[in-house]
């Protein structure tokens, strides 16, 4: 793998932020408003139930997980996307880029993007709400690192199905996180879900996230185990995802779907 | 099937025009060199580099440019020649990217983006775009189509001159027979996926009992389809 490919595809993301403010703003817009209406609907319940959850670090903390993870992936899919919507995967793979680099360069997009969004929230829901986020101390990193992982791997091969089935596809990947939070137990304990649905969320790396991270709030500290199996399952969703997006790649170029691409065709 | 069976070789220093009706498959065929389309039988070599088993060492040799392919538009002139420079790893690529947007007359517009260029400021574009990497095959669909006729001309001497001073080798698909004439030290005429003709532009229609290039090209153009229709009857 070479450098110079790889920052290409992040310097061209930085280019088009730079040019358009309506793309930074995106960035920040959605997780603002997530981050106020939980704010706020985390504050009425504080002062309406003497249960002594801290909902602001329960409710709100966990939203800002979610905002993050899918912030992540939509960091990848975006800069795909940018590739799909200019057309421009001729011009792209008709250079020496190596798919590793190009996925490379959509990950390394996808941390920079995601780390605005997530400066943007912690700023809101300490500043505004008060969140202790910051009192999971260093468990934050392993929980941060399971999400990230898991938005990489999932960006990846939401952008392989797009390859895949063309670019009318695009709106099967925005409902992606909404579709997975249920099963991952984002607001309530696993243990909520029938035994399928626990069975599901049991295989997706974020439900062992907010499962530590309820588990540290409640006092009874945190399951290494959980986590590193989050993590593994994590790691093993990114090569999995990785080894689609070549797949298709190299069925698009045998099939001649890469030099069609923008005709939208299934087929 | 576009393509069937084709085989030729571009020399260094050499302009070679690929000729054909609509749907002959002169597009297929530059694909298949720029590795976006894989052949299902044969193989292709771009400076004895195998280019299904080292795509990217043998890609870093060539460029293209196309009518059919816009760089994209939401990029200024010199952003999207530093985006294509980092992805052909070019060294001193700011250098490089200076020196072409003098070349091609592109210093006012390097703040422009490129969807607001002119079709021929496009053209301009996508050449200097496909000479960052000093190719050492340069493929070029139709590069003069949208362009004016003194554009044209300063276009096609300064593609002259690169393939003889630099070496480059040319695969150049037209529709306008003049510029194929003044331009192509050699042509393939292709028809339904076949190369039909092979030959020097300037005596292959006398050869062939036409009387320019331009006869040739219809005749042979027409030719396939006649058959096909007596074939039907």
């Amino acid at each position: 793998m070479k450098l110079r490919p790889i920052i290409a595809i992040v310097l061209r993301q930085l280019y088009l932020m730079r040019s358009s403010p309506t793309r930074v703003l995106s960035m920040i817009a959605w997780v603002a408003i997530d981050i106020v209406l939980w704010g706020f609907i985390s504050r009425y319940l504080n002062s309406v139930t003497s249960s002594g959850i801290n909902f602001i670090a329960s409710l709100l903390g966990a939203v800002l997980f979610w905002d993050f993870f899918t912030r992540v992936m939509q960091g990848v899919t975006m800069a795909f996307f940018e590739d799909v919507w200019s057309r421009n995967f001729i011009n792209l793979f008709a250079t020496p880029l190596l798919i590793s680099e190009y996925l490379s360069g959509l990950v390394l997009t996808g941390i920079v993007t995601s780390l605005v969004g997530l400066i943007a929230m912690l700023l809101l829901a300490t500043g505004l709400f008060g969140l202790p986020f910051f009192s999971l101390g260093l468990l934050l990193l392993p929980l941060l690192l399971v999400l990230f992982m898991f938005g990489i791997g999932l960006g990846v091969l939401a952008s392989a199905m797009v390859l895949r089935l063309g670019p009318a596809s695009e709106w099967l990947v925005w409902p992606i996180p909404a579709l997975l939070s249920p099963f991952v137990g984002v607001f309530y304990p696993l243990s909520t879900l029938p035994a399928w649905m626990r069975a599901v969320g049991y295989a997706l790396p974020p439900s062992y996230v907010f499962e530590s991270m309820r588990s540290v709030l409640a006092g009874r500290g945190y399951s290494a185990g959980g986590l590193l199996t989050g993590s593994a399952l994590a790691a093993l969703d990114i090569l999995l995802a990785a080894w689609l997006f070549t797949a298709v790649y190299r069925y698009a170029v045998r099939s001649g779907l890469l030099a069609r691409y923008s005709a939208e065709s299934v087929s | 099937m576009a393509v069937d069976g084709i085989s030729f070789a571009v020399r260094r220093g050499e302009i070679v025009g690929l000729l054909g009706p609509n749907g002959a498959g002169k597009t297929t065929t530059i694909n298949m060199v720029l590795g976006l389309l894989q052949p299902s039988a044969g193989n292709i070599e771009i400076e004895g580099v195998d280019l299904a088993r080292h795509r990217s060492q043998a890609l870093a040799h060539t460029n293209f440019a196309a009518v059919y392919a816009a760089l994209p538009g939401n990029l200024t002139v010199y952003q999207n020649l530093r985006f294509f420079s980092l992805l052909y790893n070019v060294a001193a690529g700011a250098s490089r990217i200076e020196q072409l947007l003098g070349d091609f007359d592109l210093r006012r517009l390097r703040a422009t983006r490129s969807g607001m260029l002119s079709s021929g400021e496009q053209t301009r574009l996508a050449l200097a775009k496909a000479l960052l990497n000093r190719p050492r095959l340069l493929l070029l669909d139709e590069p003069t189509a949208s362009l004016d006729p003194s554009a044209a001309d300063l276009i096609r001497a300064r593609i002259r001159a690169l393939a003889t001073e630099s070496g480059c080798g040319i695969l150049w698909t037209s529709h306008n027979m003049y510029e194929v004439e003044e331009t192509c030290d050699r042509v393939l005429f292709l028809s339904r996926g076949r190369i039909l003709l092979e030959g020097d532009p300037k005596t292959l229609p006398q050869a062939h009992g036409a009387a320019t290039l331009e006869a040739l090209f219809i005749r042979l153009a027409r030719e396939p389809l006649e058959q096909q229709a007596g074939g039907e009857r």
